[in-house]
């Protein structure tokens, strides 16, 4: 479930009206940003981005990237694009830097559903004048590379069949693959990048049943090995994405210092899916409420921010 | 008693790629007993003498009559179905029929426009209830690894190439042609990932470089390599591609699955031709029938708005 609170009532005109006025003069009143934008779903954004235009012959994303600075201007940008443009923006930064966040990448390609997916990629041909999977491939290298390009290109069934005997069989497979530590890549990289979400979890079930462990715990151990780096987000993600995005929450507050990359990235991407969820498993796990946990960790307009979309109220 | 013109005639309707419906029509209605006997009994492509006195329809002939009357019914069936389904029907028929087809997938992967291939994993879905990707499994040979690479591409579309990147991947191409196991090409990583996830434009760009730097071209240097010529082809090329295909569909000794292939691409490709002025004289001559006559409208010129 979302976590944002959107009012039964909205005028994007009036909406884009305060925000002017936000931006105009000296300094900007961000508390006015965050109490329209943080209560706005995506479409309600657009349309405000376009009335904006339409008003003031100028694009708001722009305004705001001139009047906002730092990890607020950051979590501003990020939450007003087209889920299908952030998406293509978060995984042209997670590929173009240096050491690429390949777990970004996984995170997109997985979490996302099918027809979601390719509107990433069509974004990100319209943003990048290439593809997706093209940009992929020239930064990364090895088997991490196969399974990544396979990830982000796949198209899965969305149905709800399961096959149990290849379940079976798959399940075995993988038992093998992770046994060995002789990874069979191949295998691994067809079984995850082609099957659909369904079958895969039936896959997941089915290894757990057998084995008496979850197939992640079986991963855990030596992150020296860069396959498997990938590897084992991509198998979380598939399996439980909730579960997944909690861990990646509670990895980025614990840090000393704070990974406001991360932060920023799960809070805006889910606020209008499942943070609710994730919410309730962070509480469950940490025994602390999130948003406690972010305030303490945070600060600001960037704090303000993210309180909002966690459905803080005002 | 039927004159040998007759006879000829008989034998001609079935000779060619499709049937001559008209002639049948006047040679057999107005044929009694005795007349058929003497065709059947003239006719020694057709007919043959069983033991017990009767001229018996020999069986390989009827399986390929089955085949030239359903010409025309598949031309109109694929012309009419919906670009999506079709390609996706051509698609799963292809990875069931195996290795001797793969070069469809290769085909529709690589000639279709990123949107229209995204349409045809969509049909597949509705069709099949399972992606290509997953159905491609089935294959157990090395070429899977290229057909799903290729079958999930969105192309970028757009212009703009990097010479600089085109020359260099021209380059490690070239390498692993001939430097490298052929027998391994399937195999090699980067190969697979430039003809899979670069543009068209960029690979185009990169098969100019290829025959610029090494004297002859890309297609010329994989010739024999089968579905990796094919893939080339049909990325860089697909003019000479289709050319290929329609001319191997009506030489003396082809096969069934090469004169099918007349149906798929004029049906498939029929604007392309008609927008390149082809002219089907190497193929006209032994078509017949309806078959003929929908296939030869189909590429005139001139749509019907």
């Amino acid at each position: 479930m979302a976590t944002i609170d959107v009012p039964e009532q909205v005028s994007v005109l009036a909406d884009a009206e305060a925000l002017r006025k936000a931006c105009k003069g000296w300094g900007t009143d961000e508390k006015a940003i965050i109490s329209v934008l943080g209560h706005r779903n995506a479409v309600q954004r657009k349309q405000i981005r376009l009335a904006y235009e339409d008003l003031y012959q100028e694009d708001l994303i722009k305004r705001l990237e001139s009047e906002l600075s730092g990890d607020f201007e950051e979590a501003v940008y990020r939450w007003i694009l087209d889920p299908a443009d952030r998406d293509a923006v978060l995984a042209n930064v997670a590929i173009k830097k240096l050491s690429p966040d390949h777990h970004v990448i996984v995170e997109i390609s997985c979490t996302r559903s099918p027809e979601e997916l390719l509107a990433v990629r069509r974004a990100y041909q319209a943003r990048y004048k290439h593809s997706l999977e093209e940009d992929v491939a020239a930064h990364t290298k090895g088997d991490t590379r196969k399974l990544l390009v396979a990830l982000v290109s796949a198209f899965r069934y969305d149905g709800e069949e399961i096959n149990t005997r290849v379940a079976n069989s798959e399940a075995k497979v993988l038992h093998e693959a992770v046994k060995d530590k002789e990874f069979n890549h191949e295998e691994i990289i067809r079984i995850l990048s082609t099957r659909s979400k369904m079958q895969l979890m039936a896959t997941f079930n089915r290894y757990r049943d057998d084995h008496g462990t979850t197939i992640t715990k079986n991963l855990e151990g030596d992150s020296g090995d860069e396959f498997l780096k990938t590897l084992r987000p991509t198998i979380r993600c598939l399996n439980d994405p909730k579960k997944y995005f909690e861990k990646v929450l509670r990895n980025s507050i614990r840090r000393v210092g704070t990974d406001e990359d991360a932060l920023t990235r799960v809070i805006v991407t889910r606020a209008e899916k499942d943070l609710k969820d994730v919410k309730e498993l962070y509480y469950k796990r940490n025994s602390v409420p999130l948003d406690q946990a972010v305030a303490k960790d945070t600060s600001g307009d960037y704090k303000a921010l993210l309180l909002t979309l966690l459905g803080k109220e005002d | 008693m039927a004159l040998p013109v007759h006879i000829e005639a008989l034998d001609k309707a079935f000779s060619g790629i499709g049937v001559d419906e008209k002639s049948l029509i006047s040679i057999l209605t107005n044929s009694n007993e005795e007349h058929k006997r003497s065709l059947r009994k003239g006719s020694s492509k057709l007919f043959i003498e069983d033991e017990n006195g009767f001229e018996r329809w020999d069986q390989s002939s009827i399986k390929i009559l089955k085949h030239q009357f359903n010409r025309f019914r598949d031309a109109v069936v694929l012309s009419l179905l919906h670009p999506w389904e079709r390609d996706a029907r051509l698609i799963e028929k292809a990875i069931r029929k195996g290795p001797k087809h793969y070069n469809v997938i290769v085909e529709v992967a690589c000639t279709r426009s990123s949107d229209q291939l995204l349409g045809a994993r969509k049909a597949y879905h509705s069709l099949f209830h399972h992606s290509i990707e997953e159905h491609l499994t089935h294959i157990k040979g090395r070429e899977r690894k290229l057909l799903v690479a290729l079958v999930s591409a969105y192309r970028y579309e757009g212009t703009g190439v990097n010479e600089d990147v085109a020359k260099s991947e021209a380059q490690i191409l070239y390498e692993a042609i001939n430097n490298g196991d052929k027998n391994k090409l399937l195999d090699h990583e980067d190969a697979i990932m430039i003809l899979a996830t670069r543009s068209k434009q960029h690979l185009q760009a990169l098969y100019r470089h290829y025959s610029q730097s090494y004297g002859k071209t890309l297609a010329q240097d994989l010739e024999g390599e089968g579905i990796l010529k094919d893939t080339v082809e049909c990325l860089c090329t697909p003019q000479t591609y289709f050319t290929r295909v329609l001319e191997a569909a009506v030489k003396e000794d082809a096969d069934e699955e090469s004169k099918r292939a007349l149906t798929r691409v004029i049906v498939t490709q029929k604007e392309q031709l008609v927008q390149e002025g082809f002219v089907p004289n190497k193929i006209q001559d032994i078509l017949l029938g309806l078959y003929k006559d929908f296939l030869l409208a189909s590429i005139a010129s001139g749509d019907i708005k």
